[in-house]
C-alpha cells in the first residue's frame, strides 16, 4: 500500500518542482527498486503535461493537413496558428495568475470586468488629455485595488471566492459601464498601439508574445522555485497545516487576489492597444477561457496541485486548436463549444486514468494476497 | 463528525422563541426590505404602482425565481449550475422552433421543452456524480456546449411572434383571481406568478417534510456524515441537477412565451442573475443551508431593481452595478451576522 501511495504522490510532488515538463524526466528520485522505478518513469511519462503535449502535436498535425498556411509563410499574421496565439496573449497572462489562485482553493471570476474596467478607466483618462505614460501605472493600481477589494472581503470577512467574485463580475462591470456608457475611445497614438499589434523591432516575435512568456518566465520562477510559492501550493494543500507551519495564509491568498486583479487590467490595456479601441463590453466571456486554460493546463480546480507549465501548453494547444477551427471554416460560436468540450474531457480524462490505476491495482493486490488472513498488526506488504 | 446540525441548518424543530426565529430569518429581512424598496419606489415613481407594470415585474420576476429555485436545489448540495442561461435559451429556442416548423400541438411543445431541459440537467447531472467533473467546471463548460447547441438549432435565424401560434404571448399578461368591487379593484395575479407560487411551495415543502428533502441538506452541510448515516449523495447530487435543469426548462419555456421573440443568444448573461437570487435569497454557497422561499424573494427583489432603476431615471448603465452592490452586501450582512452570533454564543460559553 506504501509503495502505490509513493507511485501516485511521488510524481504529483515532484510536478511542482519540475520546471521543465516537455522533458518527461522520471520523477521518482528515491525509488529502491527496479519495479518501483520502472513505475516511477511510467507515471513520469503519464503526466499531465506530457498528454498535453501530444494533444497540441495532434492538434498543429490536423491544422497543417487543413491548411499549408496552418504554420508556414507568414506565421504571425494570416488566419493561423501564430496569428491565434498572439491574439490569446490576454487571456494567457490572465490564466497565469488565475493559477496560483486555484491552486489555494479559490478562484477570481472578476477578471473579465477588471478587463473591461481597466479599458475604461484608461480610455477615459486618455480622453480627459492624461497621456498612456501615465494612464496605464493608473489602470494597473486599480486593478490592484480592485483584486485587493476580493481578496479582503475573502480572507477578513471568510466569504466564499466564488460569489465574491461573482459580485466583483457584476460590480467592477457595472463600474466600467458608468464610466464610459455607451461611448467607445479610439485612436490610441500608434507607438503604444504597436505593442498590442507590432512585433519586437528587427524579429518576427509579437510583443504581446514577448510579454506572456516573461510574465510566464517569472511566474513559473517564483512558484515553483521559491518559497511564495511553496506557501501557495502548502495553502492549496491544506490551510490549517500551512497556518500552524507559520505561513500567513489570508495575507498569501490576499496578494494572489492582488496579482490578478493587476494582471487583468494589464490585460485589459493589451486588450484595447490590440483593438484600438475601448467598449463597455472589452473582455465579456473572456473567464470561461481563462479557467479553462488553467484547468486545461492540469491545475485541479479543487486546489493544490497545478504547474506553470502546464498551463503555458495549455495556452498553445488552445490557441493551436482555435485556428485550426477557423480553418476549418469553424464558426466562434461553435468554437466555444470546442472548448468546452475540451474543458470537461480535460477534467474526466485523468479523472478515468486515476480510477483505471485503482482498478489495476487492486486486481494486481487481489492476485498477490497470501493464502492467510494476515494477523492483527502484521504489515502487509 | 455526526450529523449535529450545524447552527445555520435550520431543521423543522428547531428551538428558540417563534418570533425570534422569524426576525432573524433571511426571509423576512428580505421581504421587509423589498417592501420598503417597492414603497419608496411607488411615492417616487408613479408609474410604479400601476397594474400593467406590476404585472411585467412579477411575471419576470416568476421565471427568475422559478430557474433559481433548481439553482437553489443544486446549491444546497454544495454544487453549483452555471449552466442554467444555456438551458433556457436553449429550450425557449427549441420549443418556438417545433411551434414554427412542425405544427406540433402547444402543450406537447411545452411537454418536449420541459423534457429536454430535464435532460440537459441530468447530463450535468451525469458529469458531476459518475465522472466526478467539480460541478463548476462541468456547468462553466455545458454553459458553452449548450450554447452552441443553440446556435446550431438556430442556425443563423431567428423565431418571431408573428411565427408562433396567435395569442401565444397573452399567458404571460393575464391573471388570475381579479376582481372589481365597488370602487377597489384587483387585477388579479399574474399566471406566471401562480405557477412560480406552487413550484416554490411544492419544492419547499418537499424539501422541509421529506427524507429526500432533508438528504439535500445534510449532503450539502457535510458529506462525510450525509454518507455514514446511509444517504446516497452521488444520488442526490444527481436529483439536484435534474431537477434544476428541469425548472430551467420550464423557465425556458415561460421565457419563450414572455418575449415571442427569440434568438440564439437569448437569456445569456441570466445565470449571474439566477445565482444572484439564490444568494441574495440566503442560501449559502458553502451548501446545507438556506431555503428556496428566499432564492425566490431574492429573484422577485432583483426584478425589482431592474424595473425601479429606470422608473426611478436612474441610468440603464448603473444596473449591473447595482446587482453586484447587491450580491456582495447580502453575502456580506451574512457574514456578519455570522460572526456576531458565533461571538455571543462563545461570551455565553464563558459565562
Amino acid at each position: 500500500m506504501t509503495n502505490d501511495q509513493m507511485g501516485v504522490n511521488k510524481p504529483a510532488d515532484a510536478s511542482a518542482a519540475s520546471a521543465a515538463a516537455e522533458a518527461p524526466m522520471p520523477a521518482g528520485g528515491g525509488s529502491r527498486n527496479m519495479a518501483n522505478s520502472a513505475r516511477a518513469i511510467l507515471s513520469g511519462v503519464a503526466r499531465w503535461e506530457v498528454l498535453l503535449v501530444i494533444i497540441l502535436a495532434v492538434v498543429v498535425w490536423w491544422g497543417t493537413r487543413i491548411s499549408p498556411n496552418y504554420i508556414q509563410p507568414d506565421f504571425w499574421n494570416s488566419l493561423n496558428f501564430g496569428a491565434s496565439v498572439s491574439g490569446t496573449m490576454e487571456v494567457a497572462i490572465m490564466a497565469l495568475a488565475m493559477t496560483p489562485i486555484i491552486i489555494m482553493g479559490d478562484i477570481d471570476l472578476s477578471v473579465e470586468s477588471m478587463v473591461g474596467l481597466s479599458g475604461a478607466v484608461l480610455g477615459t483618462l486618455f480622453v480627459a488629455g492624461i497621456p498612456l505614460q501615465l494612464g496605464i501605472p493608473i489602470v494597473l493600481v486599480v486593478g490592484a485595488l480592485g483584486g485587493l477589494f476580493n481578496g479582503l472581503l475573502v480572507t477578513r470577512w471568510g466569504l466564499p471566492a466564488l460569489v465574491v467574485t461573482l459580485g466583483t463580475l457584476a460590480l467592477f462591470r457595472g463600474l466600467c459601464n458608468v464610466v464610459l456608457g455607451t461611448s467607445y475611445v479610439s485612436n490610441f497614438p500608434s507607438n503604444f498601439t504597436a505593442f498590442g499589434f507590432g512585433y519586437v523591432p528587427g524579429t518576427d516575435v509579437p510583443w504581446t508574445l514577448l510579454t506572456f512568456l516573461v510574465l510566464a518566465a517569472v511566474f513559473c520562477a517564483v512558484m515553483h522555485y521559491t518559497w511564495i510559492g511553496r506557501q501557495i501550493f502548502s495553502v492549496g494543500k491544506n490551510k490549517d497545516a500551512a497556518r500552524y507551519s507559520g505561513v500567513r495564509v489570508a495575507r498569501v491568498r490576499t496578494a494572489m487576489f492582488v496579482v490578478s486583479g493587476m494582471v487583468a487590467a494589464f490585460a485589459g490595456v493589451i486588450l484595447a492597444l490590440r483593438y484600438n479601441s475601448v467598449r463597455a463590453d472589452n473582455g465579456t466571456n473572456l473567464t470561461l477561457v481563462v479557467v479553462t486554460i488553467a484547468v486545461l493546463g492540469g491545475v485541479d480546480i479543487n486546489g493544490g496541485k497545478g504547474t506553470i507549465p502546464g498551463v503555458i501548453i495549455a495556452v498553445f494547444t488552445l490557441a493551436a486548436l482555435q485556428s485550426a477551427l477557423r480553418l476549418a471554416g469553424v464558426s466562434s460560436e461553435y468554437q466555444n463549444v470546442a472548448i468546452g468540450l475540451l474543458l470537461i474531457f480535460s477534467v474526466i480524462t485523468p479523472q478515468l486514468a486515476r480510477q483505471l490505476r485503482v482498478l489495476v491495482d487492486r486486481i494486481r493486490q487481489s492476485r498477490r494476497r497470501p493464502a492467510r488472513d494476515p494477523v492483527p498488526g502484521e504489515v502487509v506488504r | 463528525m455526526a450529523l449535529s446540525a450545524p447552527a445555520n441548518v435550520r431543521a423543522p424543530s428547531s428551538a428558540g422563541p417563534m418570533i425570534w426565529r422569524i426576525a432573524r430569518s433571511r426571509e423576512v429581512t428580505l421581504a421587509a426590505v423589498l417592501i420598503a424598496v417597492a414603497a419608496f419606489a411607488s411615492v417616487r415613481a408613479p408609474n410604479f404602482l400601476t397594474a400593467d407594470n406590476l404585472v411585467l415585474v412579477t411575471a419576470f420576476a416568476a421565471i427568475i425565481a422559478i430557474a433559481a429555485v433548481g439553482e437553489a436545489l443544486v446549491i444546497l448540495t454544495k454544487n453549483i449550475d452555471l449552466s442554467v442561461e444555456s438551458t433556457i435559451g436553449l429550450v425557449a429556442f427549441v420549443v418556438a422552433t417545433v411551434l414554427k416548423q412542425h405544427d406540433m400541438p402547444v402543450p406537447a411543445a411545452w411537454a418536449l421543452g420541459i423534457g429536454l431541459g430535464l435532460v440537459l440537467g441530468m447530463a450535468n447531472g451525469v458529469i458531476v456524480t459518475i465522472f466526478k467533473v467539480p460541478s463548476i467546471v462541468a456547468t462553466l463548460g455545458t454553459l458553452s456546449v449548450y450554447r452552441g447547441l443553440d446556435f446550431y438549432v438556430a442556425n443563423g435565424h431567428e423565431v418571431n411572434l408573428v411565427d408562433l401560434p396567435a395569442g401565444y404571448s397573452d399567458p404571460a399578461h393575464q391573471t388570475l383571481l381579479g376582481f372589481q368591487f365597488g370602487g377597489i379593484g384587483f387585477s388579479g395575479i399574474p399566471i406566471f406568478v401562480i405557477l412560480a407560487i406552487l413550484v416554490v411551495a411544492a419544492v419547499g415543502m418537499a424539501l422541509r417534510y421529506t427524507v429526500i428533502g432533508r438528504q439535500f441538506y445534510a449532503v450539502g452541510s457535510n458529506a462525510e456524515a450525509a454518507a455514514v448515516i446511509g444517504v446516497r449523495s452521488r444520488l442526490t447530487v444527481f436529483l439536484a441537477f435534474s431537477l434544476c435543469g428541469m425548472l430551467a426548462g420550464i423557465a425556458g419555456v415561460l421565457w419563450g412565451i414572455y418575449f415571442g421573440t427569440l434568438y440564439a443568444s437569448s437569456a445569456s448573461g441570466l445565470s449571474l442573475q439566477v445565482i444572484a437570487a439564490v444568494v441574495v435569497g440566503g442560501v449559502s454557497i458553502a451548501g446545507g443551508s438556506g431555503t428556496v422561499i428566499g432564492a425566490a424573494i431574492g429573484a422577485l427583489f432583483l426584478g425589482l431593481i431592474n424595473n425601479e432603476l429606470p422608473l426611478l431615471k436612474v441610468p440603464q448603465e448603473w444596473l449591473t452595478l447595482v446587482y453586484g452592490a447587491v450580491i456582495l452586501v447580502a453575502i456580506s450582512t451574512d457574514a456578519l451576522i455570522q460572526v456576531r452570533s458565533q461571538r455571543a454564543k462563545a461570551r455565553s460559553r464563558v459565562r
